[in-house]
């Protein structure tokens, strides 16, 4: 196992910081983890269904990759993808009453937890065939290029998706054509329950990026400043010259999904990755720079809760789409212009 | 019609025909597409330098430079779904996909996301993208080569499957197909390309959510589609001369089915006979005789019969492969048992 270099309550930031935009960092990773730690009582109360993958222990990644990214720059993510919709900003009320399969959900219900989609975000979805996102992205990323739109497409996977063909076959056009498209491996170190070492004969996913002529890079995915640093450079990079990898070394805590006994890795080894639990070691360097005490944070955890409260509410009272809607949207009901 | 023409000549009624090829009246069809919409483009291995696998894409590239008609690496999952991603942010893209058989390595774009994406986003987006594919056997290329699957792609909600047989729909159903918001299909059988005829020289658009009556007739209809299309025909205009009046009928879209044509026909002629170059077991042959029972079945004056291929991977001896196809004989020969026999 590898862990990351840096130690915890360690400074970080390549980039000075403001403490306003550190905040809203802590926030946004914080509003995730507590989303999530609610969905897990909602799933055990059996008001949340189907599959449910958490990101706790994740959540620096998201955090720090969407403020990195414009607004018109188009997202294609995973399953695994309750993160990215919050902090790119699908209302936390959209994504709740999507898993409870209302028709107030991002996705109409039609799509649960594994695949909330968001025409205003430009969220091009959750796919829940492992490496099947990646291929849209770089679609996406040649649609944008051929109507000279000047965007980023941000296409997440994770490290179980680097062993299947559609990897290689889109590093490789993406690559040839210039496209711009930012790939970004999560790699918490697991696919389901095979670790990485038993899945790829070579582990560095940056070679396999270096060997299609991608520039990449491999990133503390732990400390969110880093994130952020890295995914803004590579962003600019994609901008003006094709595409860019980076790859974010991470930790699940949780279980691969609610069905999962955790057979595969000891107790031990999730303990040591706890201390490098960004919702631990960045509130404690934000403390020793004096931008966070208990006042502040019982502030922002107060909100959060609220925020909560009230998406538990609104999906509760949203509304079950009617069954003779059933077969809606198989087709599409409006032209595109 | 910019084709490439031999000919062109008066038809009495006074339209300009022009004498072309199905290969001829697909690639006018893409060439047109690409004149109307800059949104347009056409994207597969070999169609650009090569000229296309079957040479239907012979030319664009040097009318439209390699923006607009790139070849590809062999990836045909990368590059089906990037049709798919290209489609999703507003482009019209055409796909080529040399033939079904590979299609298979891009199944999982194909089903899980063109066929999903819409629904699953509850309408938020749809997938506007055209994929053309080669499909078919009878050229001698065996097990591999050789499969006729748009029977499965017809299973699949969210697909448009197109099968055009005639010069007309091979001309016509593309602008259509590309009109479309959805993701369409077309099977292009590969015992067509070669196919001559005369077309008018102002062909345009076909309508893609009917079948079509090719030959009327009052004893029996049979059900067709794609390659099997002139063998049927054939069959038809051999029997009349036994006095059997065969209406048949070319189902041009697999999905969505045209069931009333069928009950209509059927329910008129009382006897059908389905031909399909699919296997048998699972088949749209299987859909079609379904819907007639559904619709027709107090009609009817003998089973529907079909003639479907062999349950076999296709052999590549020639008189294995032929017996292994539905054939003109084999057609005739169903037909015969269905008017003999009289429920
Ligand atoms: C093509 C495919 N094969 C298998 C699965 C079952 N499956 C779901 S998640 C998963 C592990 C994927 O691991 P990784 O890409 O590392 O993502 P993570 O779950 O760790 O975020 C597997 C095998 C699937 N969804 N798709
Ligand atoms: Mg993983």
């Amino acid at each position: 196992m590898s862990i990351p270099a840096q130690a915890p309550g360690q400074v970080a930031a390549t980039s000075p910081v403001s403490k306003e935009h550190a905040l809203e960092l802590l926030r946004s990773m914080l509003r995730i983890r507590r989303f999530e730690e609610r969905c897990v009582e909602l799933y055990s109360e059996a008001r949340i269904r189907g599959f449910l993958h958490l990101y706790i222990g994740e959540e620096a990644i998201a955090a720090g990759v969407m403020p990195a990214l414009q607004s018109d720059d188009p997202i294609v993510s995973t399953y695994r993808e309750h993160g990215h919709a919050l902090a790119r900003g699908i209302p936390m009320n959209a994504v709740m009453a999507e898993m409870f399969g209302k028709v107030q959900g991002c996705s109409h219900g039609r799509g649960g937890s594994m695949h909330l989609f968001d025409a205003a975000t430009r969220f091009y979805g959750g796919s829940a065939i492992v490496g099947g996102g990646l291929p849209l992205a770089v679609g996406v990323g040649l649609g944008e290029l051929m109507q000279q739109r000047h965007t980023v497409t941000a296409s997440f996977f994770g490290d179980g998706a680097v062993a299947e063909g559609e990897f290689h076959e889109c590093l490789n056009l993406a690559a040839l054509w210039k496209l711009p498209v930012l790939f970004l491996c999560e790699n918490n170190r697991y696919a389901m329950g095979t670790a990485i070492e038993r899945a790829l004969a070579n582990v560095d996913v940056t070679a396999k990026a270096a060997a299609y002529n991608i520039a990449a890079e491999a990133v503390d995915g732990m400390d969110v400043l880093a994130v952020e640093d890295a995914t803004r450079r590579a962003a600019d990079a994609v901008r003006n010259d094709g595409p860019r990898l980076i790859e974010f070394h991470t930790y699940r805590y949780r279980a691969h999904s609610m069905y999962d006994p955790e057979l595969y890795r000891s107790k031990e080894e999730v303990e040591r990755w706890r201390d490098y639990d960004p919702l631990v070691t960045f509130p404690a360097q934000l403390r020793a720079l004096g931008y966070l005490d208990d006042v502040s944070l019982t502030a922002i955890e107060h909100e959060i809760a609220v925020e909560i409260d009230a998406a538990i509410a609104y999906a509760d009272a949203g509304t079950l789409e009617p069954v003779s809607d059933l077969t809606r949207f198989v087709y599409s009901e409006t032209r595109p212009a | 019609m910019e084709t490439p023409v031999s000919t062109a000549v008066s038809t009495p009624d006074a339209r300009v025909t022009v004498r072309c090829t199905y290969r001829e009246a697909m690639r006018a069809a893409i060439r047109e597409a690409m004149h109307r919409d800059p949104r347009v483009f056409l994207m597969g291995e070999d169609v650009g330098r090569y000229g296309g696998s079957f040479a239907v894409s012979m030319g664009l590239l040097a009318e439209f430079g390699p923006e607009r008609i790139r070849d590809t690496p062999l990836s045909e999952s990368a590059f089906v779904g990037a049709g798919i991603g290209a489609a999703l942010v507003g482009m019209r893209p055409i796909v080529e996909i040399m033939t079904v058989n590979f299609s298979l390595l891009a199944l999982d774009q194909i089903l899980n996301n063109a066929a999903t994406l819409s629904h699953m986003s509850g309408g938020q987006f749809s997938v506007p993208l055209v994929i053309r594919m080669t499909t078919g056997a009878g050229r001698q290329l065996a097990a591999q080569h050789s499969h006729s699957l748009e029977g499965w792609y017809a299973h699949i909600p969210g697909l448009k499957v197109l099968t055009p047989a005639t010069l007309e729909d091979a001309r016509g159903m593309l602008w259509t197909a590309l009109e479309d918001p959805d993701p369409v299909l077309i099977f292009e059988n590969g015992v067509l390309y070669n196919m001559e005829g005369d077309l008018p020289d102002d062909a345009g658009p076909v309508e893609i959510s009917h079948a079509a009556v090719r030959r009327h007739g009052d004893d029996l209809t049979l059900i067709t589609y794609g390659g099997t299309l002139p063998k049927t025909l054939e069959a038809a205009e051999r029997l009349a001369k036994e006095d059997i009046d065969c209406e048949v009928i070319d189902l041009r879209t697999l999905r969505p089915l045209d069931t009333d044509a069928i009950v209509t026909s059927v329910s008129r002629t009382t006897r059908a006979v389905v031909v399909d170059e699919g296997w048998r077991s699972g088949s749209i042959s299987a859909e079609v005789s379904a819907r007639i029972v559904e619709g027709a079945f107090y009609r009817l004056d003998s089973p529907v019969l079909r003639v479907c291929t062999a349950e076999v991977p296709i052999p590549y001896a020639k008189h294995l492969e032929d017996a292994a196809l539905p054939q003109v004989e084999t057609i005739m020969a169903a037909v015969r048992q269905s008017v003999a026999s009289d429920g």
